[in-house]
């Protein structure tokens, strides 16, 4: 089973292909960024702020450590410019004069000895003069202490659709919600790492655990001011991202560069778990606010939505956060009507990043959480309510982008409470749930994922692949595209396989590397199958037609036949590579002043249903089922697609009931794994996962992007479940049993002095 | 001061010069280069650097070398050259058991350790044998229909 | 990892003997180190004050279970697992067994002891509860002298314990009296594996004529050390189980218990859960005889 075999005639997409560097990581060979050391390799380590925000009075270098083993670089050692590019360039890639965030890197060091390091790091002493600190984005919004540019605001977005101001008037109901989501932690079981090593000739090389090798590319050309090609990044084997390796291994890299080009040997950084959890980035806390305008029979006449997103003390990638958070803010539904106001506002934390999902998991749990409260003014069941407003193909979402795939929500949402038997079990736990002290309930999320860049992204990237033909007959996929378990390698192999009529074994990837690689843009948004697999496709057609030009194949040829007019070309040319680029579809339109027009290619859609029981003698929650059904236009390897929905689902409930950031003055309290609690697997049910396929016209074979529409779901749908459970609402994430005992007493206390009953919930 | 150490890693007799509070994770990974061996967290808590010692379930962030002494070590290594183990591999392959793979090779050691001990485990034991392991790619579930996979295999032939 | 290897010195006896009497030449200067997963995880943090080490791990003076007519004597370096795999702890003293079950995943079971455990004097740690409900006696020897001393006076305070620098704890002793005992025992993580306890229950009872002959309450996480319940305790002795008796109960733990907020819950929390935890002992406790 699962193998495939070299027939031509099966096909390779939609086969679960095996893992491409699958046989690797199970023998414990994959080699991963602490794996590999260089001769005369240093060791680097970083001092970080203590305080939130303040001025840097004075640094002195305390006793008990040999100084002068030590390579040290300050701000004043960056032959570019001091900072880390981005969207803007705020962020220093070493504090100079002032912080704004707990654990900004002030100073760097190195020494051959890798024990030796922490104790230099804590005698360096370092004297501030502290200023007023940010700490919640209501003070920032309050403007209490200006932190960031002029209002503290990183950037806002502005939906207007309709003519919302007209439907308060109209309305029979009119609904309001506040929620909350917390900061998430990415946990990949990797830290952060990189080595890097100057040359005066070759310049910088840096090899690194990273998603996009040539957004650190950009970051050290500024930053160590050399021209682009002395710079080389190069993608080591990556022990999971999840967005957390997106923007923040461009700082790793940076300080490893510097020190390697102060120290003239290689430098190595490793982060220890603390430091990464500490100093790096998370998922964005928000809060969203919903004012819903409903018709007596549970129609959304229109709403406004406001959002915020905390970013952090600096940009890094905030604006786009923010602009997915701002246009899921609608969910799956027809709003005829509609104002959505988002912004990303400055604390003094550390920056707050990229995790799967970006922004959308923040705005559907809210629009999830708000469905229930209209079902409860309206008196419709949770199914009712959103049966009676998804969007239908024609309908526009909320930025005026016309449906135009035949989805049907409504079905999807029968087959998937069929599957998990909703009715028949919420019956059976209204009955059962008075009796004892487990209550259980069902709940449900609907929701959609764009894919790919929003709006015009694509555009601006313009992306290039490559496809080569080698001596030996075999092909290689060309592509800065990163694998980090999601199964880039895989699927990729598969398309070219596929387009090229070849056995899966007979292409390999190269290895990312600027060098070497032509750059597909990064590896984020759930792009990668989607827009890079599709220029995966052309190119490989590219080099068939190249092959049939040169008069070395026919049309149809067999693999050994292709095989054979590779080795011929290679023979006669010496090179044989075909290259495709990102042309954007007609007729895509996007406004980006007014956030309007077709913001993504595609969108996947989903019904999640959850059974939770909530114990009341522990307030804690277990997930007893769940169900993850999801249309994604093409499922390109079944193993792997359901690997991908498996492992964010986990990361949904982990996000939903157990992951929480304890901030003190900035800083996480709970940096350790011990305390920083993910699930284990004894705390996961085995989660159902079906697809359905509509095909994508915009994706390589149909594909529409996978990896981060299962990180949207879990919260709202569990969340639900509980409320069902308890007849309590609960409208932020984590919901720890803390929380849950906090509203089940907020309830009982309630009831008590409206009903003048005795007891309350037990 | 830096002692001499003797062990039998992954069958073969070893000894090498360390400290002792070196950590048996480091020893591995730099003095032997077997790298199969992971860091996930330095704090007994993520499983990556799990190594059987004397047949026994062990994270070596927590193990000072000197412990090691007269010990014998099994690694990933150990376990991938052993083709006892070929069952369990093929099962990760094709179960998708591995995504970004770092947490595998502690996980296909705690499975070894597992099926050493109860060759027909239950579903409930394979989430007990594993849950000192954290997979943050997976959600496990592949990882545990995995190690089922290979228990079946291996009591069918 | 953030301490230096180099700084640190470590010495393997090989045997108790010579442990003790190291302890004795210089007493203060070492640190036992058993299965090393409190130990270690200092080390990797950079927080051990200790810089020499004594290891006592894997030493047979110390690691066997010896079953006696009246007692059972549990070596302090026997291991969780070790625990679990022994067939008259499991049988006798579930609640040790069950305790064992719960602390970190099979890797920490197979290194981490119950002396390292008592010793480390955790509030959290999961075995404690079910000591101080079994009335545990320990069995402390330094080259001066081997003493036996009750577990219940064993912690003085917040990580503080009755032991002399010199001294190591050789054996656990529990007396095999427990036969017809009900026995309930609950941990309340963040998680189902590998958690540390917000709140830990070790109960023990039994009823005799419908009413209560005798009740052991101990709770981890809830004050400064494990504790018995003993004003809750005398609440229950001689009484039926109803309702009020348990309601009772679950007041008077409560006041008994001085839980904290920390980062990992809150004390209005824990002290919800305790009532609940003891509520749901004395039913389980009242439910089992009523068969009888
Ligand atoms: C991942 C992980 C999960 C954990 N989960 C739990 C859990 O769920 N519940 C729980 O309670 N604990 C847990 N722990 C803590 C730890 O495993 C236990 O406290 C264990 O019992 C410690 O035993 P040890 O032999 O490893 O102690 P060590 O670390 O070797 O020693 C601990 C202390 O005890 C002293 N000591 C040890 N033996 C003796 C002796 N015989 N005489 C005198 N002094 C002695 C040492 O000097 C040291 O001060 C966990 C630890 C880790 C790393
Ligand atoms: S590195 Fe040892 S358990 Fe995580
Ligand atoms: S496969 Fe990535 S952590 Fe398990």
């Amino acid at each position: 089973m699962g193998g495939v075999s070299g027939s031509q005639t099966e096909h390779i997409v939609g086969s679960s292909a095996p893992r491409k560097e699958g046989r690797d990581k199970v023998s414990g060979c994959a080699r991963y960024i602490d794996d590999l050391s260089f001769p005369h390799m240093l060791y680097g380590a970083t001092v970080r702020s203590q305080i939130p925000r303040g001025k840097i009075k004075k640094i002195d270098f305390g006793p008990g450590v040999a100084w002068n083993e030590f390579v040290i670089v300050s701000a004043k050692d960056i032959p570019g410019r001091n900072w880390v590019a981005l969207i803007e360039n705020d962020q220093p890639c070493l504090a100079a004069d002032v912080v704004n965030h707990p654990e900004e890197a002030i100073l760097l060091l190195a020494h051959p000895r890798r024990h030796a390091l922490p104790k230099a790091v804590a005698a360096v002493e370092i004297e501030y003069e502290a200023l007023p600190a940010v700490f919640t984005m209501d003070s920032s919004e309050r403007q209490e202490q200006i932190i960031w540019g002029t209002d503290n605001v990183f950037k806002s977005y502005r939906i207007e659709k309709g003519d919302v101001d007209s439907v308060w008037a109209k309305a029979d109901y009119i609904v309001e919600g506040e929620y909350s989501t917390g900061a998430q932690e990415q946990l990949y079981i990797e830290t952060n790492g990189v080595i890097a090593a100057f040359d005066a000739e070759k310049g910088i090389t840096v090899w690194g655990s990273l998603q996009c090798p040539y957004y650190v590319h950009k970051a050290l050309v500024e930053l160590c001011g050399l021209p682009e090609d002395k710079v080389r990044v190069v993608q080591t084997e990556t022990g999971g991202a999840f967005g957390g390796k997106e923007d923040y291994p461009s700082m790793i890299a940076a300080h490893a560069s510097l020190l390697a080009m102060k120290a003239g040997r290689p430098v190595k950084i490793i982060y220890d778990r603390a430091e990464d959890m500490a100093a790096t980035t998370k998922r964005h806390p928000s809060r969203t606010r919903h004012r819903t305008a409903l018709s007596k029979d549970g129609k959304i006449l229109g709403g406004e939505i406001d959002l915020v997103i905390d970013g952090g003390a600096y940009m890094t990638l905030s604006p786009v956060v923010l602009s997915r958070a701002t246009i899921h803010a609608g969910g799956p539904y027809y709003w005829p009507n509609v104002r959505v106001r988002a912004k990303a506002v400055a604390t003094n934390t550390p920056p707050h990043g990229a995790f799967r999902g970006f922004g959308a998991p923040q705005a559907l749990f809210a629009i999830e959480r708000h469905m229930e409260r209209l079902a409860r003014a309206v008196g419709l069941s949770p199914a009712e309510i959103r049966r009676r407003n998804f969007l239908q193909p024609g309908q526009t979402t909320i930025t005026e982008q016309v449906i135009n795939e035949p989805i049907d929500l409504g079905k999807l949402l029968d087959r998937a409470l069929g599957l998990a038997d909703y009715e028949q079990k919420k019956r059976r736990f209204a009955k059962e749930n008075p009796l004892g002290s487990e209550k259980k309930g069902m709940g449900i999320a609907a929701f959609l994922h764009g894919a790919g860049f929003t709006g015009s992204g694509e555009r601006h990237l313009a992306s290039v692949v490559g496809v080569e033909g080698s001596a030996d007959g075999g092909v290689k996929v060309l592509v800065s595209s990163t694998e980090f378990g999601q199964g880039t390698n895989t699927v990729l192999c598969q398309i070219a396989a596929e387009a090229l009529g070849l056995p899966y074994e007979d292409v390999t990837m190269a290895r990312p590397d600027t060098g070497e690689v032509p750059n597909s843009g990064p590896t984020v948004a759930s792009r990668t199958a989607m827009v890079v697999g599709k220029l995966v496709a052309s190119a490989a057609l590219g080099l068939k037609q190249t092959l049939v030009a040169a008069g070395l194949l026919k049309g149809n040829g067999t693999a050994a036949e292709f095989r054979a007019a590779c080795r011929a070309y290679v023979a006669a040319h010496q090179r044989l590579r075909s290259l495709a680029r990102y042309e954007s579809p007609e007729g895509i339109y996007w406004d980006d002043q007014k956030y309007r027009g077709e913001a993504y290619a595609a969108f996947t859609w989903a019904i999640y249903v959850a059974e939770v029981t909530v114990n009341l003698t522990s307030y804690s929650t277990r997930v007893d089922d769940f169900v993850a059904l999801q249309e994604v236009g093409r499922v390109m390897n079944p193993v792997l697609a359901r690997g991908q929905i498996l492992g964010g689902v986990a990361q949904g409930i982990g996000f939903a009931l157990y992951e929480k950031v304890e901030w003190r003055e900035g800083r996480m309290a709970n940096s350790q794994m011990t305390n920083y609690t993910i699930p284990t697997s004894a705390d996961l049910p085995a989660v159902r996962v079906f697809f359905e396929e509509l095909g994508n016209r915009y994706g390589a074979f149909g594909a529409k992007g996978i990896g981060e529409l299962p990180m949207d779901g879990p919260a709202p749908a569990v969340v639900n479940a509980v409320e069902d459970a308890l007849g309590i609402p609960f409208d932020s994430v984590p919901l720890l049993p803390e929380s849950i005992f906090e509203g089940v007493e907020r309830a009982a206390a309630w009831r008590a002095t409206t009903a003048r009953t005795p007891a309350g919930v037990r | 001061m830096k002692t001499e150490i003797s062990f039998v890693v992954n069958g073969e007799r070893r000894s090498v010069r360390a400290y002792p509070m070196e950590r048996l994770l480091d020893v591995l990974r730099q003095q032997l280069s077997l790298t199969g061996t992971k860091e996930g967290c330095g704090e007994g808590e993520c499983g990556a650097c799990s190594v059987l010692i004397d047949g026994e379930l062990a994270t070596s962030c927590l193990v000072p070398v000197a412990q090691a002494e007269g010990t014998s070590v099994v690694t990933i290594e150990g376990v991938a050259a052993n083709l006892r183990f070929g069952a369990l591999r093929e099962a990760f392959l094709n179960c998708g058991g591995a995504q970004c793979g770092i947490c595998t090779p502690g996980m296909m050691v705690a499975a070894v350790a597992l099926l050493a001990r109860k060759p027909n485990p239950t579903a409930d034991d394979i989430r007990e044998g594993l849950s000192g392991n954290l997979c943050r790619c997976t959600g496990y579930l592949q990882i545990l229909e995995a190690v089922a996979e290979a228990a079946r295999r291996t009591a069918a032939r | 990892m953030r301490a230096d290897p180099t700084e640190y010195e470590f010495v393997a006896p090989a045997s108790f003997v010579d442990a003790v009497q190291l302890l004795a030449e210089q007493p203060a200067a070492w640190l036992p180190i058993a299965g090393g997963t409190d130990v270690m995880v200092q080390f990797a943090a950079g927080t051990l004050g200790a810089r020499k080490l004594l290891s006592i791990w894997n030493l047979p003076e110390l690691r066997h279970i010896e079953v006696l007519p009246e007692e059972v004597r549990i070596g302090a370096g026997s291991t969780y697992t070790d625990l679990r795999r022994h067939e008259t702890v499991g049988r006798e003293f579930p609640l040790l067994t069950l305790a064992a079950s719960w602390t970190g995943g099979i890797a920490n079971q197979n290194r981490g002891t119950l002396g390292g455990n008592i010793v480390n004097a955790s509030p959290a740690a999961d075995s404690l509860p079910a000591l101080l409900a079994y009335e545990a006696e320990l069995i402390l020897v330094s080259a001066r002298r081997e003493r036996r001393v009750p577990y219940l006076d064993f912690h003085t305070g917040y990580k503080k314990i009755a032991l002399e620098p010199d001294e190591l704890v050789r054996a656990i002793c529990l007396k095999r009296r427990f036969a017809g005992y009900v026995s309930y025992g609950r941990k309340v993580g963040a998680r189902n594996a590998q958690a540390i306890a917000k709140v830990s229950i070790a109960g023990l009872g039994r009823v005799e004529k419908g009413q209560v002959a005798d009740v052991r309450i101990a709770l981890g996480s809830v004050a400064p050390t494990p504790i018995r319940l003993r004003q809750t305790e005398r609440v229950l002795e001689g009484r039926a189980l109803d309702r009020d008796a348990i309601g009772q109960a679950r007041g008077a733990a409560v006041a008994e218990t001085h839980p904290i907020d920390d980062i990992r819950s809150t004390a209005r929390y824990r002290a919800a859960v305790v009532g609940n935890l003891v509520g749901e002992f004395l039913e389980t406790l009242g439910g089992a005889t009523g068969h009888e």
